[in-house]
């Protein structure tokens, strides 16, 4: 493989041939200008790049890593409709990391689509702005009197029209427009935005096109594999490399000291091969003396036990306490005391963990399927004593990531590997390798006090979360925003905490910690509506009509973090809406279900984005769950960018939801993950895949993302609908413990 | 040790480890990238290929069980992408990462070489050992039903709303979707 910016110029150059030699200045003589003009101007960031050809063809680099979320095909399609050309004739190419070039290039928190609506719709406004330009000098004309249509500029008047590509020889003497002030199309002008764009890399992906992380070649490249101590932190104390040297196909193996960073370079053994089958068969029979260290301890069990001691005791410190939660129980009417807990779990992106690493002459060039490139260098870099600007990270497709590529370990081995020997390699982990090196969704534990009125209002709401970490932090992603919902919109609240400590990575899976504590707060406030003796979606209704006056300054605690789940811009209106239009769909209320069967409703605001979800299930006598229908309501704000994609994107969160409801966790023995592949950590399948009917609510607000939000409320919504149709109230996860099944 | 078998139409021999499972073989020893690893012990179906006409897992074949084989891969489904499950799947915008849909389609077509018209329960049937992460499952069923009527109107180009292969213009779907927006 080619690195992309030498096929870029070699593709510049040769056009210019088959164009003539007048006419490739003038196609790239405007795009550069593009393309320098997000340079000097703090407040426009990301800074993309179009070429246009004399053929009409227009290229638009796709910056930001696709992980299946569609964001290379949704960021050009914000360019492409401002600069108002024909999607047909648009081209997409995947951007390098390059920094000097482009920023925000990393997939995570649902950020692409509130990052960039703006300035990608700028850039491509500016484009279009010169080639009116262009055609109003050519025609004397004022450049007011000029408008543009499918790569077309017309001036009325005159009856005169040029086609973009003819105008490219005047654009490039045109000066580009600043950025900030460039006019925008109205939304009702949008041509692009709004209509169902298909990915643009479907073809290549149903006939089998090379284009993941794990399907880079390079000439001479050799494979590697990687064995770390099953116990996280653990290093190596012998090997019997000689006898793995011995080995057919084999080429080298060592050790690899590593570092104490959880998230980057482990210690552990690397095998590398002619081919990754010599590589693992090798591996199979290395034997390694562990240093196993002090997470060899921890388990599951332990941590139950723990979490037990503590919920039972003071917490250590308090997150968020606003009137008197104490004193309003005592008062209440009718009081509901829970604890709930739900597992850890991992990632699992079905493409397993790869990079493609050369070292050469003091540079490295990596090939690698990594959510934040941006990271990964600078990981690399600190750990291996490189300097950023000799790495060079190209972004293949990547067969999806949840949160686990945001993290780069995988990298830096890699990375670790090709500096120690002259060939280049690709690095591949097993599933097993993937499943229990996770940086694994921690698990939790609440402890929950609710109080309601005579008049069943939720008059107090007390948690004592028990989580994960040391002193005043949390574990990665194991903290509690002070703002989490329902926070401000209950005058009598408390939010506590208690950590253990944890020897275990962890790290954000797909809507991070909104995953499991929508599960809880959801599940919750279905039990207090069932002791006010009201209707779960009007008493949900009414508390989110309690926003609490003069809210106080949120106090995000030592370690708390704000705002991702909850938090001053959280809206009640807005989740308002999208669970009155959900039951509406649902025809919650209206209807007369079988026995056996139960709807269950659940919200949850998170990424920006408001979702209320409504799941219908049918349990048998035998605790067969059948999930027979899901309804999704969603607001993102006032535009749905791409509705082909956006209906896909939302689906396949409810049934990602599902899965981790239904059977997924990992637990951890003598500091060991036991499970190890999709036969104990099962996957979703069709046969289990219930219909999932999604509708948007637009509102005038500006668009935001949507790889993430749609999760959580389902898992809520599908135990308060199990609860209506048995009775039974689910308080853990996974379903499965409670003798559970899927059908 | 040599072992020789079709692939795509073309004999093919390689000189590798007995135990060397297929999906090895295709992916690094004849560069046939379309076929995916998952898990190794064929849980998840991205390996999924034709052995003498039968859907099977790759990754825990060994090529030698595979001598004078005939294997059928992704990439020899067709030579432009221009079979109906691929015309289906690009039109239906099934994918969102993507890794797990060769797998899927190849499975897709051993039940439709079977089974024209599916019904769900028969689709559920044969593709429940493909696992997609992503879960675009009820895209995946669709796309099995609109190939069937496809093939049904003789491989001609499908007139229920999408456009045929030609895919880069924006079309606008919305009638095939589940839902409604509103303001």
């Amino acid at each position: 493989m080619q690195t992309t910016q030498v096929n870029r110029r070699q593709f510049l150059h040769v056009s210019a041939l088959a164009g003539g030699g007048v006419l490739l200045a003038s196609s790239i003589d405007p795009f550069a200008r593009l393309e320098a003009l997000g340079t000097p101007a703090a407040d426009f960031a990301p800074n993309a790049y179009i070429r246009m050809t004399p053929d009409g063809i227009v290229t638009i680099i796709a910056k930001n890593p696709e992980i299946g979320q569609g964001v290379k095909t949704m960021l050009p399609m914000l360019i492409a409709d401002e600069l108002d050309v024909d999607w047909k004739n648009v081209r997409i190419e995947q951007g390098d990391l390059d920094t000097t070039k482009y920023s925000g290039q990393s997939a995570g928190g649902s950020t692409a689509t509130p990052n960039n609506w703006l300035p990608m719709r700028r850039v491509g406004a500016a484009g279009r702005a010169m080639m009116i330009t262009a055609a109003a000098q050519t025609w004397s004309v004022p450049e007011t009197e000029c408008t543009t249509n499918a790569g077309v500029v017309m001036h009325q008047r005159s009856n005169r029209r040029a086609t973009y590509a003819d105008l490219l020889a005047k654009a490039a003497t045109v000066t580009p427009p600043d950025l900030n002030t460039v006019a925008l199309k109205e939304p009702k002008d949008f041509r692009i935005i709004g209509q169902g764009v298909g990915n643009v890399d479907a073809m290549a992906i149903v006939t089998g096109k090379p284009i993941f992380g794990i399907d880079v070649t390079v000439p001479g490249m050799l494979y590697a594999v990687y064995e770390k101590c099953p116990v996280f932190g653990g290093n190596v104390a012998s090997a019997n490399l000689d006898e793995v040297k011995g080995m057919p196909g084999v080429r080298h193996a060592f050790v690899i000291d590593g570092t104490a960073n959880l998230q980057g370079l482990m210690p552990g053994v690397a095998i590398v091969a002619d081919t990754w089958w010599s590589a693992k068969t090798a591996r199979d029979r290395l034997r390694v003396a562990w240093n196993e260290g002090e997470t060899a301890g921890q388990s599951t069990e332990g941590f139950a036990r723990q979490a037990a001691e503590l919920s039972g005791g003071a917490p250590q410190r308090s997150l968020r306490k606003d009137g008197d939660p104490d004193a309003a129980l005592a008062g209440a009417s009718k009081t509901v005391e829970a604890a709930y807990t739900y597992p850890f779990i991992a990632h699992a992106p079905l493409e397993p963990q790869n990079t493609t690493a050369q070292f050469r002459d003091g540079k490295l060039e990596l090939w690698s399927a990594t959510q934040t490139p941006q990271g990964g260098r600078r990981l690399v870099a600190q750990t291996l004593g490189i300097a950023e600007e000799n790495i060079t990270i190209h972004l293949p497709r990547m067969g999806g990531g949840f949160g686990r590529r945001l993290y780069n370990d995988y990298m830096v081995e890699a990375a670790a590997i090709a500096m120690k020997i002259p060939e280049p390699v690709k690095l591949l982990w097993t599933r097993e390798d993937d499943t229990r090196h996770d940086m694994y969704r921690p698990g939790g534990f609440h402890n929950l006090k609710g109080g309601v009125d005579q008049a069943g209002k939720v008059v107090a709401w007390k948690n004592h979360f028990v989580s994960f970490g040391s002193g005043n932090g949390f574990a990665p992603s194991a903290g509690l925003g002070a703002t989490e919902f329902p926070a401000r919109f209950i005058a009598n609240y408390a939010l506590d905490a208690s950590t253990m400590p944890l020897g275990v990575p962890t790290g954000a899976l797909r809507a991070p910690t909104s995953n499991g504590v929508s599960f809880v707060v959801q599940s919750f406030i279905d039990e207090l509506a069932l002791a006010a003796g009201k209707d779960p979606v009007q008493f949900r209704l009414e508390l989110l009509a309690n926003l609490q006056p003069e809210p106080p300054a949120p106090s995000p605690g030592p370690g708390g973090r704000g705002g991702r789940g909850g938090g001053p811009t959280f809206d009640g209106n807005r989740m308002a809406g999208v669970l009155r239009l959900v039951a509406d769909k649902s025809g919650w209320g209206n209807q007369r279900l079988p026995q056996g069967t139960g709807m269950g409703v659940a919200f949850h605001f998170s990424h920006r984005g408001y979702f209320a979800e409504v799941v219908q299930a049918t349990v048998s006598r035998a605790g067969q769950v059948k999930v027979d229908k899901v309804w999704v309501a969603g607001d993102i704000g006032s535009h749905i960018i791409n509705p082909l994609n956006a209906e896909n994107q939302a689906q396949g969160c409810v049934l990602d939801g599902l899965s981790e409801a239904f059977a997924q966790e990992i637990t951890f023995e003598r500091g060991r993950a036991v499970q190890d592949n999709f036969r104990n950590f099962p996957l979703i399948r069709i046969t289990q895949a219930p219909p999932v009917e999604v509708h948007w609510l637009t509102s005038d607000n500006p668009p935001t993302g949507l790889g993430e939000p749609a999760l959580p409320p389902v898992i809520p919504a599908l135990c308060n609908a199990i609860f209506m149709a048995t009775g039974k109230r689910i308080r853990s996860l996974p379903l499965s413990k409670h003798n559970l099944s899927w059908t | 040790m040599p072992v020789t078998f079709k692939v795509n139409g073309q004999t093919r021999t390689v000189d590798v480890a007995p135990d060397t499972p297929l999906l090895w073989v295709l992916r690094d020893e004849l560069d046939l990238k379309g076929t995916k690893y998952g898990c190794g012990i064929a849980q998840c179906g991205a390996c999924t290929v034709h052995l003498d006409g039968a859907a099977v897992r790759s990754c825990n074949r060994p090529i030698s069980e595979v001598e004078g084989g005939d294997v059928v891969t992704i990439e020899g489904l067709s030579t432009d992408g221009s079979h109906p499950l691929q015309r289906a799947w690009v039109e239906l915008d099934v994918a969102q990462c993507g890794y797990c849909q060769a797998g899927q389609i190849m499975s897709a077509a051993s039940l439709l070489a079977r089974t024209p018209n599916p019904s769900d329960t028969d689709i559920d049937r044969a593709m429940n050992g493909n696992l997609c992460r992503c879960a675009t499952y009820l895209r995946i069923r669709q796309g099995i039903h609109r190939a069937a009527r496809m093939a049904a109107d003789g491989g001609g180009r499908d007139d229920t709303g999408g456009d045929g292969v030609e895919t880069d213009a924006p079309r606008s779907l919305m009638s095939d979707l589940s839902g409604s927006v509103s303001r």
